[in-house]
């Protein structure tokens, strides 16, 4: 199928909306706590463009090119990443109210995290942990949907993941209550479980950007097959596809992604929800162009929550509580909007 | 006829209900920094304390380390090790904060204190918790108002009662000593004329205490410049983002993470800001207790003797030997630590 015979979106609202994301990235270099004149920042771009010396202070250097660049590219790779992950769930689910962490690779990231901050492990540990403990919460949920055959093994899936993820929560809080509540560790876990782009520097960038292309490629691959798994079992399977295996890879996929994420960005909720219901209201639920414009969407989505939470207020909010506060009035407004229109 | 025999039953059972366990509220005597619950037994028969919480306990283990019952929080084996006897040998019994209670209420009858001891930054939801433990537990509470300000008082204060009070007379000079000197050289410095500290805390040192918060309170007492106040007076730790950081351009940066320190000093991002370029990065021992916040207590007046040395050149050549001095007399450690 091309692009001639399906059919056309919007064409000013998918404009609208590149042209929003294009003004959210450029604001992200332009925004923060360190004062950067737009002057400034275009000389700076400028020069490094072109290979020549700005002649700015070292500081305002370091601010743009070390701090806000790593910052929106953090900001890009989590919501891209987010969102498609969500987009791809909420296909294979056939479920609009679910999240990338509904197998519960969020609960056993934030698990591996606690603990790795409990035992005072360094940074890279921690990350490693908490990647290895989402990896292991999807792998107990799968293990458990194999196991119990006698039920629809979507509700299974489901049901594993909700039950794992709320042991592993029980696990984070376990290991709060036993931290000393003036220590560094509880304020550490608690920010942790909130997300936050503020620490991400190129070196985390540059081991998580891989990983989370190789989750993305089956997704784009298998775009046309996704579509088909919003059929129920059989009726896919009479249209020729593997269900279990096509829904194994997915999870696979989705999981890689997610727990990359978190393990780099903590717990940033709301977005691998919200994300995909804009993406579809703006191209239609078909998965070849949701996909697209949910990595898209999410970028912009988490590059502009994180300008407000490094703006908003004069500390840094973690990037949780905004992307909560944007995405749910914004859940809402697209509730209400799809229903009258549909 | 049956609704008539319910209605008996409820207002019986609502008559019998003072029997089952709710005791009359607690009395509660306040004296200087000292809130008592129920009854106080007369100093002389205190012998078995429970520190409640972290401050506490080492308010506790400074002043009558034979009353201690034991640690409210897993200490590390090296915080233990550094500690003489009997406190490297107690048991960690867990604490006493209201629903974040790691202490049953039932093993602490079995404990049977004397007395509960707990100390810190005292607010109604703190009292009413005390109280409730008394009207439960029928064991007297003490709280005891905790700033660094007020150390001298609160050793004074809580050596008196219990009964200890020539050693808390003791430690009381000895903390009004440092808390004086540090005052003068305060004093003698106009708020613009202070170093401008940072003090970077959590797993990448971009968490900080705000203006009033007790985990800046060594600083300010030791006459730094929290820039963090440029921030605005938000009370208690807030995330901050490196490129604050960068704009409030600190010339000294504390912290208690070694692993940090040395990072910072090699990051990049960090090079322009002037403690870095100075080198003037510091990283505070924790052994065997927080020197510069944590636990909120009496531990403190380690960090400010360390924080003079560092930030005004006070007694820079002095400073390893007042601590061992300190540890000496607060804690009993005879060898050196740092």
């Amino acid at each position: 199928m091309s692009a001639k015979n399906a059919a056309l979106p919007p064409v000013p609202a998918y404009l609208l909306a590149l042209l929003g994301i294009v003004a959210i990235f450029m604001a992200a270099f332009a925004f923060g706590k360190y004062p950067v004149s737009p002057s400034n920042l275009l000389r700076s771009a400028i020069a490094r463009l072109t290979g020549g010396s700005a002649g700015l202070p070292e500081a305002i250097e370091i601010v743009i090119w070390n701090i806000r660049l790593p910052r929106v590219v953090a900001g890009m790779l989590v919501g891209a990443a987010l969102a498609a992950a969500g987009a791809a769930y909420q296909n294979m689910f056939r479920n609009p109210l679910v999240s990338p962490d509904i197998l519960g690779v969020s609960a056993g990231a934030g698990f591996g995290a606690t603990l790795g901050i409990f035992f005072g492990f360094s940074l890279v540990a921690i990350q490693i942990t908490a990647f290895v403990f989402g990896l292991a919460a999807v792998g107990i949920v799968y293990g458990i949907s194999g196991l119990v055959r006698r039920h629809d093994p979507v509700l299974v899936l489901v049901l594993a993941g909700v039950t794992v993820g709320a042991l592993f929560g029980a696990g984070v809080s376990l290991f709060k209550i036993l931290s000393d509540p003036h220590s560094q560790q509880l304020s550490s876990i608690t920010f942790w479980l909130l997300g936050s782009l503020n620490g991400i520097n190129s070196r985390d960038l540059a081991s998580a950007a891989p990983l989370v292309l190789i989750g993305l490629v089956p997704m784009v691959l298998l775009r046309w097959r996704v579509n088909l798994l919003s059929l129920p079992d059989e009726e896919a399977a009479a249209l020729g596809v593997d269900v279990a295996r096509l829904r194994l890879v997915l999870i696979v996929a989705a999981t890689l992604v997610t727990a990359t994420i978190v393990s780099i960005a903590g717990i940033v909720g709301w977005v691998g929800l919200v994300v995909p219901h804009a993406a579809r209201f703006l191209v239609g639920p078909n998965f070849s162009r949701l996909l697209p414009a949910s990595l898209l969407l999410g970028a912009g989505f988490v590059v502009g929550t994180d300008v407000l939470a490094r703006t908003l207020v004069v500390i840094e909010l973690p990037l949780g509580i905004v992307t909560a506060m944007v995405g749910a009035p914004f859940f809402l407004y697209l509730l209400a909007h799809t229903g009258k229109t549909e | 006829m049956k609704r008539r025999t319910l209605l008996r039953a409820v207002v019986c059972a609502s008559l019998l209900a003072p029997l089952g366990g709710i005791r009359a509220a607690a009395q509660i005597t306040k004296s200087g920094l000292i809130t008592a619950f129920g009854r106080m037994p007369p100093p002389s028969d205190i012998k078995r304390v429970y520190a409640a919480g972290a401050p506490a306990s080492v308010l506790l283990s400074a002043l009558a380390p034979h009353k201690m019952l034991g640690w409210p929080w897993r200490m590390s084996d090296e915080a233990l090790g550094a500690l003489g006897s009997p406190l490297r040998d107690l048991p960690m019994l867990g604490r006493l904060s209201g629903r974040g209670s790691t202490m049953a209420t039932e093993a602490l009858l079995a404990l049977k204190p004397d007395l509960i001891l707990d100390a810190g930054d005292v607010d109604d939801t703190y009292l009413s918790t005390a109280q409730r433990v008394t009207e439960q537990t029928g064991i007297p509470y003490v709280v005891i108002e905790g700033h660094l300000a007020d150390s001298a008082r609160q050793l004074h204060e809580t050596g008196r009662m219990l009964d200890v009070e020539a050693r808390g007379n003791t430690l009381a000079d000895y903390a009004e000593e440092i808390l004086s000197s540090a005052a003068r050289i305060r004093e003698a410095m106009p708020l613009e004329k202070r170093p401008r500290v940072y003090y970077g805390r959590g797993l990448e040192g971009l968490e900080t205490g705000m203006v009033g918060s007790l985990h800046m309170e060594a600083i300010d007492i030791a006459g730094g410049y929290n820039v963090a106040a440029q921030g605005g007076d938000k009370i208690g730790l807030a995330r901050v983002s490196l490129e604050q950081v960068i704009g409030w351009a600190p010339e000294v940066i504390i912290t208690q993470d070694s692993s940090f320190a040395n990072r910072i000093l090699e990051d990049p991002r960090w090079r322009t800001i002037p403690a870095v370029r100075t080198k003037r990065v510091y990283c505070a021992p924790t052994i065997p207790f927080g020197w510069l916040d944590v636990p909120p207590s009496v531990n403190r007046l380690a960090g400010v003797i360390w924080l003079l040395a560092h930030l005004h050149d006070v007694g820079k050549d002095s400073m390893e030997r007042k601590v061992a001095e300190f540890n000496q007399l607060f804690y009993g450690i005879e060898k050196r630590v740092q």
